[in-house]
C-alpha cells in the first residue's frame, strides 16, 4: 500500500535520507535546530514550520543555527557550496531574500559561468512563500519570478508532497543554485510518497489532467485550486488541460506548446504579482511560438499589482480563488457564465 | 441461487471503477468468464467477466457510474428466480454495503522475502495446494498481473507474482544483470519461500528467466508457460528497450510504451506516471542499463534457450500476441514439437493484459491439466 506523508514530512524525509546518503549534504538557517517552543537539544522542534525536525538528533556536527542575518549565513552557504559542501539553507520566508541578493545573484548565480566552469555551486535555498496564514505584507509574497530571471539559478516550485520530496532530492544533488519554493499553505497536504529515495528531473512538466478545450498552466498551490476549478467545469462539458511545470527554470516549453497546440486555449494561474510574472512570461512564449494554434487570447489569473493585505477578507480576495480560474477559462472559451 | 456481479479490484492501488459499456443485455445467458461489461479506471481499462453461471437479471449501474470497488454492477441468477427476490437483493445490497475504507483498501498487501542478502517483493493471492509463479517482463512489476493473478488463484492453488531483482520492489542491485544472476535470485527467493517444486509463468524477459530455472531444475518445475517470451529467438525491438530505459518525461516515454500493445489507447496518463515513478526511484535506471547490455546487446538476445528447452521433460505452452511489435511472434514456433503453442488475436506484446480473459483460460486449462 502507498504510503502517505504530509508535503512538510516529505521535506524533512528527503533531508535526513540525503544526509544519511552524502555526508556533505549540511543544513544552515534560523531556528534549524531548536526554535520556537523548544524543550531542549533533543525535543528541538526544528525550523519554525519543523522541516528540519530530527536532523539536530541525528546529525548534531551538520546542522548550524545560524543569527538572526540571512546575508551572512547564505554568504557562508555560497562559499561552503563553493569549496566542497552541498549546503541546504532554509531563509523562512522569501520576503527576506532581498538583504542577501548580492550573495545570491551576483555570487552563487555567476561563479559557475565567471570561472569557465571551474567553479561549481551545489547549493539549495529552501524557503516559503504565499498568503493565506495571515502573516501580512512582508512574509506573504510569491517572489520566484525573480529568482526565474537570473540566468544561473534553478527555481524549483512543487505542488504536492510526491513532487516535494523527488524534487528536493534532485536539488540537493544539483551542482548548480537552486532555490526550491515551498507554499506554507500546502504544508499538511497528504499524498502518496516512497520511501526510498526517488528524483524528478528539473524542466519536467506534470501533466496534472487531460483535456480538449482549454489549457491551463499552474503552480504550487494554484495546481490543486485548478483542479477544483476543472471539476466544476467538467460538469458543464468544459475539459482543461492542467500542467504544472515543477520548475520556472529551467521551463518545460514543449509540454505547454504541445498541449495548447491541441486546445488552442491557454489560461495561467499564477499567485504572484501580475508584472513580469510567470503568467507574462507564459503568455508571451506562447504568443511567439503557437500564435497561429491559439483561438482566443490567452488569460491570466493572478494576484492584484498590490502588496498582500493584512485584512483576513482581502487577503482572502487577493489570493486566485477555483472561481476565477473556471471564469478565466470560460472567457477563453467563449462560455457564458453558468446559469 | 442469487450471485453479485461485482466492480473487480485490477491492481493494487485501484479504489474505484467507471462503466464504459454493458457488453450484454439484460436477460443474456451467461457462463463463467464470459466478457459481460467494460469497466475504465484510472490506470487501464478492462473487461469484466461472469463469476459464474446465470442468467443477467439486472443492469443494476448505467454507464458513466464510477463505483467503488466492489460495488454492484448487475445481479445474476437462474431464470426461475422471482423478480421480487432480485429487488430484494439488489435493495439489501445497496442499504448494506460499505466500500473498504481508505486505510483498509490496500486490498491484498505484498510481502517480501530476503536471500543472499537480496530482497524480493511479491504479492501471493490464493490458499495452499500447487504454487505457481508469475515473472514479469523488462522494467515491469509484479502488477503486469493485474488480470490474471486473482483470476488464477483460488482454493488450492496459490498464485506468488515476483518482482524480478532491479524490478517493482525488490533489491536495485542486479550485479552484471545477466540471464543467469536474474535466475539464480529468483531461485533463491522461492527456496527462502519454502517452494519446493512450482509452475512457472513468465513473460517476455520473466520467461527466459523461467526457462533457465527451469532448464536448471526440471524435477522442481511442475510447468513452463511463456508468454511473448524473450530467449527463443536472436531479434528483439532495440528501440523499445533503449528508448525505455532512457526515457525520463512522459512526453519520451509514452510512444514507447505504446509499441507494447496492439491498441495504444490503452496507455492512459496514470499508466505512464506509473512507470514513470518507478524509473525515478534511485538505481532503477543503472538496473536497467545493466540487464540491457547483458541480455539484449545492440538489439539482440543473448541467449538462445529455445534449443535447450526441446529436451525438457516439463510441460510447455507458449502464449504470443498475434501483433507483438517487441519480440516477433514467429518466436512462439521455435519451441520444439510437445509444446503447444497459441497465438492471441488482437493482441501486442501484453497478451496477459490486452487479452486477458483469452490468457487466463489457456493457462487456467493448462495448470489444471498439469496438476495445479
Amino acid at each position: 500500500m502507498a504510503r502517505k506523508l504530509t508535503f512538510l514530512q516529505a521535506v524533512n524525509e528527503a533531508l535526513l535520507q540525503e544526509m544519511r546518503r552524502d555526508p556533505t549534504v549540511v543544513v544552515f538557517g534560523e531556528d534549524v535546530v531548536g526554535g520556537s517552543g523548544a524543550g531542549g537539544e533533543m525535543d528541538a522542534w526544528g525550523g519554525p514550520m519543523g522541516a528540519t525536525k530530527g536532523i539536530h538528533a541525528e546529525f548534531p556536527d551538520r546542522i548550524l543555527d545560524a543569527p538572526i542575518s540571512e546575508s551572512a549565513f547564505i554568504g557562508a552557504a555560497v562559499g561552503s557550496a563553493a569549496s566542497g559542501l552541498r549546503p541546504v539553507a532554509e531563509l523562512m520566508f522569501v520576503d527576506f531574500m532581498g538583504v542577501c541578493f548580492d550573495q545570491i545573484f551576483n555570487q552563487a548565480a555567476k561563479l559557475r559561468y565567471m570561472f569557465g566552469g571551474k567553479a561549481r555551486v551545489p547549493l539549495v535555498i529552501r524557503t516559503t512563500f504565499g498568503a493565506g496564514i495571515r502573516a501580512a505584507a512582508q512574509h506573504s509574497e510569491c517572489l520566484y519570478p525573480l529568482f526565474t530571471h537570473i540566468p544561473g539559478l534553478k527555481v524549483v516550485i512543487p505542488s504536492n508532497p510526491y513532487d516535494a520530496k523527488g524534487l528536493l532530492v534532485r536539488a540537493i544533488r544539483d551542482d548548480d543554485p537552486v532555490i526550491f519554493f515551498e507554499n506554507k499553505v500546502l504544508y499538511a497536504m497528504e499524498g502518496d510518497v516512497p520511501e526510498d529515495l526517488y528524483t524528478i528531473p528539473f524542466g519536467e512538466a506534470n501533466v496534472v489532467r487531460d483535456g480538449d478545450d482549454a489549457t491551463v498552466v499552474a503552480l504550487g498551490r494554484m495546481v490543486p485550486m485548478a483542479e477544483q476549478a476543472a471539476e466544476a467545469l467538467a460538469a458543464e462539458g468544459i475539459e482543461c488541460e492542467i500542467v504544472d511545470p515543477r520548475t520556472t527554470s529551467p521551463l518545460d516549453e514543449e509540454t505547454i506548446y504541445e498541449s495548447v497546440e491541441r486546445t488552442g486555449r491557454l489560461v495561467v494561474v499564477d499567485e504572484s504579482n501580475p508584472r513580469c510574472s510567470i503568467a507574462s512570461d507564459v503568455c508571451a512564449l506562447v504568443a511567439q511560438n503557437c500564435f497561429s494554434d491559439l483561438r482566443a487570447a490567452p488569460r491570466t489569473v493572478t494576484a492584484p499589482h498590490t502588496p498582500v493585505p493584512f485584512s483576513p477578507v482581502l487577503e482572502d480576495a487577493y489570493v486566485p480563488s477555483a472561481e476565477r480560474i473556471a471564469d478565466a477559462v470560460r472567457a477563453v472559451v467563449g462560455a457564458g457564465a453558468p446559469a | 441461487v442469487i450471485a453479485k456481479l461485482g466492480m473487480p479490484k485490477w491492481g493494487l492501488n485501484m479504489r474505484e471503477g467507471a462503466l464504459v459499456a454493458w457488453l450484454v443485455e439484460e436477460g443474456a445467458e451467461l457462463a463463467l468468464g464470459d466478457e459481460v461489461a467494460e469497466v475504465e479506471t484510472e490506470k487501464i481499462n478492462g473487461v469484466v467477466e461472469s463469476p459464474g453461471a446465470g442468467v443477467l437479471r439486472r443492469r443494476v449501474a448505467q454507464v458513466g457510474d464510477v463505483l467503488p470497488v466492489g460495488g454492484l454492477l448487475g445481479v445474476l441468477a437462474d431464470p426461475g428466480v422471482p423478480d421480487a427476490e432480485i429487488d430484494a437483493f439488489v435493495a439489501e445490497f445497496q442499504a448494506t454495503f460499505v466500500p473498504e475504507a481508505e486505510e483498509e483498501e490496500a486490498g491484498p498487501a505484498t510481502e517480501t522475502v530476503t536471500a543472499g542478502g537480496r530482497t524480493t517483493r511479491y504479492l501471493r493471492r490464493g490458499e495452499g495446494g500447487q504454487a505457481v509463479v508469475l515473472l514479469h517482463g523488462f522494467g515491469g512489476d509484479l502488477e503486469t498481473w493485474l488480470f490474471n493473478q486473482e483470476a488464477l488463484a483460488g482454493p488450492g492453488r496459490s498464485v506468488y507474482a515476483l518482482d524480478l531483482p532491479g524490478h517493482g520492489g525488490s533489491s536495485k542491485d542486479v550485479g552484471s544483470g545477466s540471464l543467469a544472476e536474474l535466475a539464480a535470485a529468483i531461485a533463491g527467493a522461492l527456496d527462502a519461500l519454502g517452494l519446493d517444486r512450482v509452475h512457472l509463468v513468465g513473460h517476455s524477459l520473466g520467461g527466459a528467466v523461467a526457462a533457465e530455472l527451469a532448464l536448471g531444475r526440471p524435477q522442481r518445475t511442475a510447468s513452463l508457460a511463456l508468454i511473448a517470451s524473450a530467449g527463443l529467438g536472436s531479434e528483439i525491438n532495440g528501440e523499445y528497450l533503449h528508448g525505455f530505459v532512457e526515457a525520463e518525461s512522459r512526453r519520451e516515454l509514452k510512444p514507447v510504451l505504446e509499441l507494447l500493445f496492439a491498441d495504444p489507447d490503452v496507455v492512459t496518463r496514470d499508466f505512464v506516471e506509473d512507470v514513470l515513478r518507478t524509473k525515478r526511484l534511485d538505481g532503477v535506471t543503472e538496473a536497467l542499463q545493466a540487464i540491457a547490455d547483458s541480455c539484449f546487446p545492440e538489439g539482440t538476445q543473448a541467449f538462445a534457450l529455445a534449443e535447450r528447452l526441446a529436451g525438457i521433460e516439463v510441460p510447455v505452452l507458449v502464449i504470443w500476441g498475434a501483433d507483438d511489435r517487441i519480440v516477433p511472434p514467429t518466436h512462439a514456433r521455435a519451441v520444439a514439437a510437445g509444446a503447444r503453442v497459441e497465438v492471441v488475436g488482437g493482441a501486442g506484446h501484453m497478451p496477459q493484459m490486452e487479452a486477458a480473459h483469452e490468457v487466463n483460460r489457456l493457462l487456467g486449462e493448462f495448470l489444471g491439466a498439469h496438476g495445479a
